[in-house]
Formats: structure tokens, C-alpha cells, sequence
């Protein structure tokens, strides 16, 4: 009975830390404390300036092949 | 480049929004966790699609008034970019339904009717395809894509409504505007939506005008 007690109380605390641990939401903090975000937000920054200049190259070789004819 | 304004207007609000959608504060929520912050890259692809969509119908029905070939060019364009903004749209989805709702396809009415959509719209490319004829084509095609929209629109902001679904915004499960009262988001969010339906626009008049040269190069 005692030993019921015991693991029926250790069960309710059990419940009551993961409710605690529920209720405050994780977010990426540290990510941003640490300022490595700032190094992915530049790569993919990077990349789509990449792809805008390649898109205006596009554009200006149809332009070209348009005057043509 | 005076001409080209509106395409530098698109890249440097693309840019914006993803340089804002990667350090803004976004509030923190259960389950979510960072990747509400997905709103500033998925969202914008279905309103790409959709604006292409509705240029599509537009020039259908101008070119039904007209018999203008040009306007049928630029309709088929205009789904040939939408239906490329629909995968991205359906498979970044995709992506985010894994890590929130546990799979990346449950059978939700938002997801199956955005699938059904996707095929009406690649049926119509098939039917083009199918059809020697440019005249006919282009005439029975247009007809197709007029039907082909309002269905389109009701399958997607309608009949997800009318049910239960996971998908923000529908069947009872509300958006995310309704979070933003102390967070800055729509500030972000709304020019991301232009910049994106610019650079879809953009990305059309380029396979257009490519698509202008080859059919001068074929009747020559």
C-alpha cells in the first residue's frame, strides 16, 4: 500500500513537471542570441539575389533576340 | 530599365520579406514553434498561383471577344508559371504539414481540393496539347479555363470552409490574422504577397515572349 502511495504521488509530480514544461513554448532564442541566424538570413539572401540577376541576364538576351528581327 | 521598374520592385520586396521573415518577432506558439514564420514563404506561393490564374482567365475571355493569338499565348503562359507556383506552394506545404499535423498529406479538404484543382489545371495543358488545330485549340482551351477558375476558387476558399480542416483560416480554425495584434507580421507579409505575385508575373511575360519568337521562327 505504502509503495502504491509512493509511485501514485511520484506519477502526479511526474504530470505536473511536463505540464510545466508544456506550457512555455520553445522558440529559437539562442539561435538569434548567438547571431548565427544572421548568417543563414545572408545565404539565402545571397541566393535570391543570385537568382534576380539571373533572371534580368534572361530578360536582356530575349530583349536582344527580340530587336533582331 | 525604366520600363522594368516594377520587376526591381518585386526583388527588393522579395528580399524584404525574407529578410524580415527570418528576424521578426513572431509570437510563440505551441506546436508551431518557429516555423510560423513558413506564412512568409508558402502563403505568397498560392497567391502567385492565383493572380496568374486570374490573368489567365482574363486573356481567355479576351481572346474569345477578340481571336487575338497573342492573348491566348499569354493565358497559356499564365498557367504554365501558375502551375509552377502550385508545386512550390503544394510541396512547401508538404513540408510544414510533416512537422505540425504529423504527415505530410492527411486527408484534409483544404489539401484534396488543392490537389483536385491542380489536376483541373494540368488537364488543361494536356487538352491543349491534344489539339492540332491552333484556332480550335486556343478557342476550346479558353473555354475550359473560363469553367476551369470559379471551380478552382470554390474548391480552394469555399468548400474547405463549409467542413472541419486543419488548415488555418477554414472550417472554424482561425488564422493567423487574428494573432497579430502586438506582433508586427502583416507588415511583412503584405509586401511579400506583392513582391511574389510581381516575380510570377515577371517570370510569365519572359516564357511569353520566348513563346512569341518561337511561333514567329515557325511560320517564317
Amino acid at each position: 500500500m505504502k509503495r502504491f502511495f509512493l509511485t501514485l504521488s511520484l506519477l502526479i509530480i511526474l504530470a505536473f513537471q511536463t505540464f510545466g514544461q508544456a506550457s512555455e513554448v520553445e522558440m529559437a532564442t539562442g539561435l538569434r542570441t548567438s547571431g548565427k541566424i544572421y548568417v543563414v538570413v545572408a545565404v539565402v539572401a545571397l541566393i535570391f539575389i543570385g537568382l534576380v540577376i539571373y533572371l534580368f541576364s534572361i530578360d536582356r538576351r530575349l530583349k536582344k533576340l527580340e530587336n533582331q528581327d | 530599365m525604366r520600363q522594368n521598374w516594377w520587376k526591381l520592385l518585386a526583388s527588393i520586396l522579395v528580399l524584404y520579406s525574407i529578410i524580415g521573415g527570418f528576424l521578426i518577432p513572431v509570437p510563440a506558439l505551441p506546436i508551431l514553434h518557429e516555423s510560423i514564420r513558413n506564412l512568409f514563404f508558402h502563403v505568397p506561393m498560392w497567391f502567385a498561383m492565383l493572380t496568374l490564374y486570374l490573368i489567365s482567365v482574363i486573356y481567355s475571355i479576351k481572346y474569345l471577344n477578340t481571336g487575338n493569338e497573342k492573348y491566348d499565348l499569354i493565358a497559356v503562359e499564365s498557367v504554365n508559371t501558375g502551375v509552377f507556383f502550385c508545386f512550390c506552394g503544394l510541396a512547401t506545404g508538404m513540408l510544414w504539414a510533416n512537422i505540425t499535423w504529423g504527415a505530410p498529406w492527411p486527408n484534409d479538404p483544404k489539401l484534396n481540393s488543392s490537389a483536385i484543382s491542380t489536376l483541373m489545371y494540368l488537364a488543361y495543358l494536356v487538352l491543349r496539347n491534344s489539339l492540332d488545330e491552333e484556332q480550335k485549340r486556343a478557342k476550346i482551351s479558353a473555354i475550359y479555363n473560363i469553367f476551369a477558375f470559379p471551380v478552382m476558387i470554390a474548391l480552394l476558399f469555399i468548400l474547405p470552409r463549409l467542413t472541419d480542416s486543419l488548415h488555418p483560416g477554414n472550417g472554424g480554425n482561425p488564422g493567423f490574422s487574428n494573432l497579430d495584434l502586438d506582433y508586427n507580421m502583416k507588415w511583412v507579409l503584405r509586401p511579400t504577397f506583392i513582391g511574389w505575385i510581381l516575380m510570377g508575373v515577371w517570370i510569365m511575360t519572359i516564357r511569353y515572349r520566348i513563346r512569341l519568337l518561337e511561333n514567329k521562327k515557325n511560320n517564317i
